[in-house]
């Protein structure tokens, strides 16, 4: 019953939004101030983004009842991109051009920001990303609330190295074939040489998108482990083609305590639908996970139990940095003492807000935010249970140190520099 | 049942009259509270090897998070699985303590090891020969040089044939790595170890390799090839089964649309989510299970099967009578039609049941592997090979065998003649459409095991199935089979040298090449309904 009600709630939201197209007083004084949600609501990608979608609307109702932002009530004008990625272009727009909204928050796969990045720039926008990426990237028209490789890859790989995570000496390094896992695993292949793997040690292997078939590929990793050494792999692979992988894994007999995999593109809301008792101690490395002992944290996920009306209704890493997000925003409009996005985006530098870790995040000069890496295993019950985390923050290098080809670049958009790519041996930007 | 079997010996352990403490586990036990992997890892490793009674307990309840701690204190409590307290010292019940002030013990993977070898050397003793030889299997696992006197012992004592053989291969692998033996020993395990011939086996021979020196280096390395060698010659074989079994898939997914498309000549885009309908069938009568009779899990794809093919039938009825019916001859709007229809279907799951994936869990036949020589068979994709070729054969005889068939061949043969001999053609299209989208979501139950149950479920087959039928030959059963598992057997054969991207673009290049030679596919139908 209480799926009905959701989505009843879901479509009286969507007709709140298309009314709120025709309003002639959107752009009053003392009207509300909209916000654009730029997220799939049908198509491949609903699957993952629906639920940011529901997140905002709940951040944005929950601000509303605080009396708003500097007065003014906020209202979502919620758009449906529909997977495809020039519409997510042509909807940036229209939120933009014709709902004028304030900023954008959205967006989940890389070509889909690609795509509304010229958009936002044109238009001297801002958009909000809340999903962990391969980096290479700072705009000063985008803020990204995820994390960059460096918050979660990189550490994820130390750990397992380590003796705590089973002192693994042979690396698998498993994703689907676009550009995140591809430039992932780039900068992991040169990190692993820098601390002295050798290059039969390292298998790299990609797979086309909704892979369903992973006899073969599951089949050589076990043959690839059996050389001696302790074997790990480093999971990149995308959405849907991970259930087919898991299930192969624990088909053919692969467990934990054999060899780990480490991925990290797997959260709490991929792994409700699927059957975690093979997945045991498999591991997934995030900035947060729902099994958190923290009470902002608890508070959260009780806030988003009532919003959702489903007490079993996941919270996930994405959902946490969409949060971070949101608050930036809102403290960065209350210190600028404006919506422009032009002052918003010089206020919001140096922003801290809580996390739901129990630490603070903060917006570096380059977009991204400091974050904590948490590496967890999966327990029985579909929760990931955190088994080691970094001490403190860590701030985000958006320009790999590990590429050669990015290894001299870095970005402040502090003025008077404002430069997303200064090189600095040349001192030049751009 | 196994684990179950394993939880009552360790429990039977702990009731057992606490008075022999050796050394005492407080030391070990202290260990536990002290939030840190390596110490707990630790404990479970001295708790195993050391006599004390209460170890198996404890050790049981660890691996069930069930093991608490109190962080001032420092006592450890386990709960028992009715969910009672007790001091873990004593085994005695805890009263007046309350769970939400203690904390758990973690796991991870380090703990989680020791705890498989100490599971190992725990039920290496037992008195029942299949616990025994379980333990002696992880005993070669983990292959844990303190384990060796314990082997050792057992291995002395030891009458059944099957477990004196792991114990003497886990005694072998430990004795092989063993720098203390003497050399003549070392070369002596190695054989036993090579003579094991598996993954394991190999794992542990290139471990040898790796570290050791001089002859003993030479003669593991030697096997480490040798088993190399032959692992060869069987991934071979693995490869050539492997794509029958994604034959088997494209088969499944393939052969309800050689029913609508190949037999009746509707180009029929919402194919897949009759599979995607079917699927979610499946994930409806698990629920129901799950919720009403959880002991007849193991049951529930022989409910779905049926319960699947009447309501994918029954849409594919509906479908052809409100819509298809109207477009016979006319190809680009059935294409459009149905396209439409297939996105309409997908979004109204999507409202219904959410967009992210259902669970759908695997009954207990259809999960695990065993080993033929050197192919390993996973249960799952074993029973789905099976039952696509059951399905093939049954459809084959539903259209060879029975009236029903005769006056279907005839419909799409010749439709103005089987009008003027009598029959239905009406009924007979409605029926055949509804055959077709049934078999698609009989196909949803099996492809529910092994992929996403999602509303983009059909979306992912649809091409692959139309490039079946399209290769097979339209209008033809057999090619359909034969197309599917070449397909697949091809797929798998290119994987291991390109890889998974590269393969699928070369068998859709070679289909596109074939197509042009051959545009009628493999099997052509001749004769005069293929000029109408």
């Amino acid at each position: 019953m209480s799926v009905s009600r959701r989505s009843l709630l879901r479509s009286s939201v969507a007709m709140l939004g298309a009314v709120s197209l025709n309003s002639k007083f959107a752009f009053a004084a003392d009207g509300p101030i909209k916000i654009g949600i730029l997220h799939s609501l049908s198509g491949t990608m609903a699957i993952s983004e629906t639920t940011l979608k529901d997140v905002m609307l709940m951040l944005i109702a929950a601000q509303n009842a605080k009396g708003g932002v500097l007065g003014r009530k906020l209202e979502a004008v919620v758009v449906d991109p529909a997977s495809n990625w020039p519409l997510f272009a042509e909807k940036a727009r229209e939120l933009i051009s014709k709902d004028g909204v304030s900023a954008i928050f959205g967006c989940w796969t890389s070509v889909s920001r690609k795509s509304v990045l010229p958009v936002v720039k044109e238009l001297d926008s801002i958009l909000f990303y809340p999903v962990q990426y391969e980096g290479q990237e700072s705009e000063r028209n985008v803020f990204y609330t995820g994390a960059a490789p460096n918050q979660q890859a990189i550490p994820a790989v130390d750990y397992l190295m380590s003796k705590d995570g089973g002192s693994v000496k042979r690396w698998v390094l498993a994703g689907t074939d676009y550009v995140y896992p591809r430039t992932t695993n780039k900068i992991l292949e040169a990190y692993l040489k820098l601390k002295g793997v050798a290059q039969e040690d390292i298998l790299i292997n990609y797979t086309p998108f909704g892979q369903s078939d992973w006899q073969t590929i599951v089949s050589d990793i076990k043959k690839f482990g059996s050389a001696g050494k302790k074997t790990a792999v480093v999971s990149t692979i995308n959405g849907d083609a991970n259930v087919p992988f898991y299930k192969e894994l624990g088909n053919q007999g692969i467990k934990a305590t054999d060899i780990p995999v480490v991925a990290f593109s797997v959260g709490e809301e991929e792994l409700s639908g699927m059957d975690t008792k093979p997945l045991v101690g498999h591991l997934a490395a995030w900035n947060y996970f729902e099994s958190v002992d923290t009470p902002i944290n608890k508070a959260f996920i009780a806030q988003w139990h009532a919003y959702t009306k489903n007490p079993k209704r996941t919270t996930n890493d994405p959902m946490e940095a969409a949060m971070i997000g949101f608050s930036m925003w809102v403290k960065a409009v209350e210190k600028a003492n404006s919506f422009k996005p032009d002052d918003v985006i010089d206020a919001i530098i140096g922003v801290s807000v809580p996390n739901l870790t129990g630490g603070t995040a903060t917006m570096m000069p380059n977009h991204h935010i400091t974050k904590p890496v948490l590496i967890g295993e999966i327990q029985a019950d579909g929760q990931i249970d955190t088994v080691w985390q970094t001490p403190g923050t860590v701030v985000a290098q958006e320009w790999s140190p590990y590429l050669p080809e990015s290894k001299d670049l870095i970005s402040d958009w502090r003025k008077p520099l404002s430069c997303g790519n200064l090189n600095v041996k040349t001192g030049h930007c751009g | 049942m196994h684990w179950l079997r394993l939880l009552a010996l360790w429990v039977a352990i702990a009731i057992l009259p606490q008075n022999a403490f050796a050394e005492g586990p407080d030391t070990a036990l202290a260990r536990f509270a002290q939030h840190n992997f390596m110490e707990s890892a630790k404990a479970v490793r001295e708790l195993a090897s050391d006599q004390w009674s209460g170890a198996g307990a404890v050790l049981a309840a660890l691996s069930d998070n069930r093991l608490y701690y109190d962080a001032a204190s420092k006592v450890i409590y386990f709960k028992d699985e009715k969910g009672t307290l007790h001091t873990a010292r004593d085994g005695l019940p805890a009263a007046g303590i309350d769970v939400a002030t203690l904390s758990p013990v973690h796991l991870n993977n380090a703990v989680r090891s020791a705890l498989e070898d100490a599971k190992g050397s725990m039920t290496m003793v037992s008195a029942d020969p299949v616990q025994r030889l379980s333990g002696a299997k992880d005993a070669f696992r983990a292959h844990d040089p303190a384990a060796l006197p314990a082997i050792t012992a057992e291995l002395a004592k030891e009458t059944d044939p099957e477990v004196k053989l792991a114990l003497q291969q886990a005694q072998a692998a430990i004795i092989a790595a063993s720098v203390d033996a003497p050399i003549a020993q070392r070369l002596d395990a190695i054989k036993v170890v090579q003579a094991r011939g598996d993954d394991l086996a190999l794992s542990v021979l290139s471990a040898i390799g790796n570290n050791a020196q001089g002859e003993v280096k030479t003669a593991a390395l030697a096997a480490t090839a040798n088993l190399q060698a032959t692992a060869a010659i069987w991934a071979n074989v693995q490869n050539v089964y492997y794509g029958l079994s994604l034959g088997s898939v494209l088969l499944l997914a393939a052969i309800g649309l050689a029913i609508t498309f190949g037999v009746m000549g509707v180009i029929n885009m919402a194919h897949g989510e009759m599979v995607m309908l079917g699927a979610y069938t499946t994930y409806i009568v698990q629920q129901w299970l799950r919720a009403y009779r959880p002991e007849w899990f193991d049951a529930s794809l022989f409910i779905a099967i049926p319960l699947a093919f009447l309501v994918t039938g029954f849409i594919g009825v509906i479908i052809e009578r409100t819509i298809i019916r109207f477009l016979y001859g006319r190809p680009l709007e059935t294409l459009l039609a149905t396209f439409g229809l297939s996105l309409v279907l997908q979004q109204a799951v999507r409202t219904i049941f959410g967009a992210d994936n259902r669970n759908v869990g695997a009954p207990h036949f259809m999960s695990g592997i065993f080993h033929l020589g050197g192919l390993s068979v996973t249960y799952g994709r074993m029973w789905i090979i099976l039952f696509s070729i059951l399905v093939f054969l049954g459809l084959q005889m539903l259209l060879r065998a029975t009236s029903f068939g005769l006056k279907m061949r005839a419909v799409t043969q010749n439709r103005r003649m089987a009008s003027a001999m009598g029959i239905d053609t009406n009924k007979i299209d409605a029926l055949a459409f509804g055959l077709g989208s049934g078999i698609a979501g009989i196909a949803g139950v099996a492809l529910s095991q092994l992929d996403n149950v999602s509303p983009n479920l059909g979306q992912s087959y649809i091409i692959d199935s139309f490039m079946v039928v399209v290769f097979g030959g339209v209008g033809n059963l057999w090619g359909t089979l034969v197309a599917a598992m070449s397909l697949g057997v091809a797929n798998k054969i290119l994987e291991p040298f390109v890889g998974a991207v590269l393969g699928k673009i070369l068998i859709l290049i070679c289909i596109i090449l074939f197509i042009q030679r051959r545009p009628r596919g493999l099997f052509a139908l001749k004769g005069r309904a293929v000029e109408s």
